[in-house]
């Protein structure tokens, strides 16, 4: 596959914080990508290196193969989706999507037939003649999107496109998003802050933290396979122990984690039983619950049972004994 | 609920009113006094426009006023927002702080002060490249928009501020070069910003009477010079009638701007 930006060594400082520290990135054609982290981490920095209203302090940008380290934004074939969505409220609906297409000279039936056409895009093409201060925060964002799309980017850039949308909407939204993305094949890369999110869309994620890319994976990798404890505490529950204190140890030094999920709890010992303990509390999700467990060693345990899994549910203070396959055991760098 | 007739907020807020508009009345009202006698009623009479228009010195000096207020309010609004989009975009610079004292000063120094040294610049010029010979309007104009183009640039500034970086950025995004940005998106954007500090070096000029006293030439006498002058001589019931012109004027003037603003003060900034 080809990729369609590079990110090479790239490093950006605002004052004495570096917010993006020597990335190297490949973003690859049609692909959806995820820059997931908490905030702070310099995902948008990233974002906004690409989209060229930040300019790197060193390393270079290549997009569509042609070196655009120093291209002002205008000039740059990507797009970007603002977090606040950042629409012209002194214009209509129309005019805020035709305003990109006038900048390239498109003028008379083709730009009609473009605005049209982008509106239709996010079924919005009955709002044209309204002003932004006259939608919801929903038919807010689908403009945002309309006037990105409308200029037919290779590279969509999107800034916590969900952010300000209710948990409803959000998931409509997600479908949304990778429906036009499969119809359009352009590529799509979408900060974001939410893991679940991240995994829900996205074909790879890059894991930041501090200005660095600590993992690039697909989401089963990063779950199955973190590079390393802070990228395994990003995606789902897990349990990290220290090497040397835990049960069953495979490896003699470091981090060892495995996920809740992997354990098996019951009331009877076994012969595979590895560790035993005391329910110390039980936190109720519906189609699951986690418990908390802790060890004859004074190990906290958390594990994941399923509530189908056989009744009674476990209370606290009940005696547990807790196993797994060594296979689901991994060796962690911290 | 039954409105309370005489709550103490109603009539604080008459009292406030009164305090604000009955001079304003006051003027008014005696501007029809038939009386040459400006503080004694004898009974109504429009005669004091008729010698208002018939007075060539006044009205040579309301057409200064007004001139020197067209001309400079417009020039305030050009250096003032250039000033204004240097300090709300341009981020640290050097010089920023020096340029920025500058800006500030006529708000805080007295007209004296700007009047007396504006004069000993001019005359220097005079002197140095005979410029501006005996000065005129021209001289008053330039003090003038010097010293309310400090309020527009503060008004300008305070709208930038308000104003999301975000969509200036968006639309160079969207492939506008600067000078379209500029042009099309935070210039509409800054429309209220403009028209409210157009207004204000408006008035702020045609109120002016210290720093034109200094600066104007022989034959550019303003407005409120004139009214001032007479003063020593007795005030003609003509100034009231004169008065009662400009804040006609000044309301027409007034409901224009909230007409022509309308659609700007709707805009509101997009919630989040």
């Amino acid at each position: 596959m080809t990729s369609v930006i590079r990110i090479a060594a790239v490093s950006k400082r605002f004052g004495p914080s570096t917010a993006v520290d020597d990335v190297t990135l490949d973003i690859r054609e049609n692909e959806f990508l995820a820059l997931l982290g908490a905030s702070g981490c310099g995902k948008t920095t990233l974002l906004r290196l690409i989209a060229g209203l930040e300019q790197p302090d060193s390393g270079a940008i290549f997009i569509g193969g042609d070196n655009m380290t120093g291209t002002p934004p205008y000039a740059r074939p990507v797009n970007m989706m603002f977090q606040s969505y950042a629409l012209f409220p002194h214009m209509t609906v129309a005019d805020n999507v035709a305003f990109g297409l006038k900048q390239d000279g498109i003028s008379g039936a083709a730009l009609t037939a473009r605005v049209k056409e982008a509106l239709e895009g996010v079924e919005l093409e009955t709002l044209g003649t309204r002003k932004p201060d006259q939608l919801s925060g929903g038919q807010r964002q689908r403009v945002a999107l309309a006037r990105c799309l409308a200029k037919r980017p290779k590279v969509l850039l999107l800034d916590e496109p969900m952010a300000a949308l209710d948990k409803h909407l959000r998931e409509r939204t997600q479908l949304e998003l990778m429906a036009l993305r499969a119809r359009l094949g352009i590529t799509f890369v979408v900060v974001t802050h939410d893991q679940s999110e991240a995994m829900a869309m996205a074909d790879r994620v890059a894991v930041m933290e501090e200005g660095r890319i600590l993992q690039v994976a697909p989401p089963r990798e990063l779950y199955e396979r973190p590079a390393n404890a802070r990228v395994a505490r990003f995606f789902g529950d897990i349990n990290l122990w220290d090497a040397a204190a835990a049960p069953r140890r495979p490896h003699p030094a470091g981090i060892v984690a495995i996920r809740p999920e992997r354990i098996h709890m019951s009331r009877t010992p076994g012969s595979d039983t590895v560790c035993e303990g005391t329910v110390a509390d039980v936190a109720y999700l519906g189609t699951a619950s986690t418990c908390f467990v802790t060890t004859t060693t004074g190990l906290t345990v958390r594990v994941l049972v399923r509530s189908d899994e056989g009744a009674p549910p476990f209370t606290p203070g009940e005696r547990v004994y807790l196993t797994w396959p060594a296979s689901a055991m991994m060796a962690l760098d911290p | 609920m039954k409105p309370q007739r005489f709550s103490p907020a109603g009539v604080a807020l008459i009292l406030g009113l009164a305090f604000l508009y009955l001079p304003l009345a006051v003027v008014i009202g005696y501007s029809f006094n038939a009386s040459k006698l400006v503080t004694v009623w004898t009974g109504f009479s429009t005669r004091w426009y008729g010698e208002l228009l018939a007075d060539s010195q006044l009205m040579a000096a309301a057409r200064n006023s007004l001139v020197v207020a067209l001309v400079s309010a417009t020039l305030a609004v050009v250096l003032g927002t250039a000033a204004g989009i240097v300090f709300a975009r341009f981020g640290k610079f050097r010089g920023r702080t020096a340029l920025a004292g500058m800006i500030a000063a006529p708000l805080v120094l007295p007209d004296v002060i700007a009047g007396i040294s504006l004069l000993l610049l001019f005359v220097a010029a005079e002197q140095t490249f005979a410029w501006m010979p005996g000065r005129g309007l021209f001289t008053v104009i330039i003090a003038h928009a010097g010293f309310t183009m400090a309020y527009v640039a503060v008004i300008v500034q305070a709208r930038l501020k308000g104003m999301e970086r975000e969509i200036e950025e968006a639309a160079a995004d969207l492939g506008a070069r600067p000078g379209a940005v500029f042009l099309h998106i935070t210039l509409p954007m800054l429309k209220p910003a403009l028209i409210a500090g157009w207004l204000l070096a408006f008035v702020l000029s045609l109120d002016d009477l210290v720093i034109a006293s200094f600066v104007a030439g022989p034959q550019s006498t303003t407005l409120p010079m004139v009214v001032f002058s007479s003063i020593r001589l007795g005030v003609s019931p003509k100034i009231n009638a004169l008065a009662t012109l400009i804040i006609v004027g000044t309301l027409v003037l007034l409901a224009a701007a909230a007409w022509i603003g309308r659609g700007a003060l709707k805009m509101k900034t997009p919630r989040l």
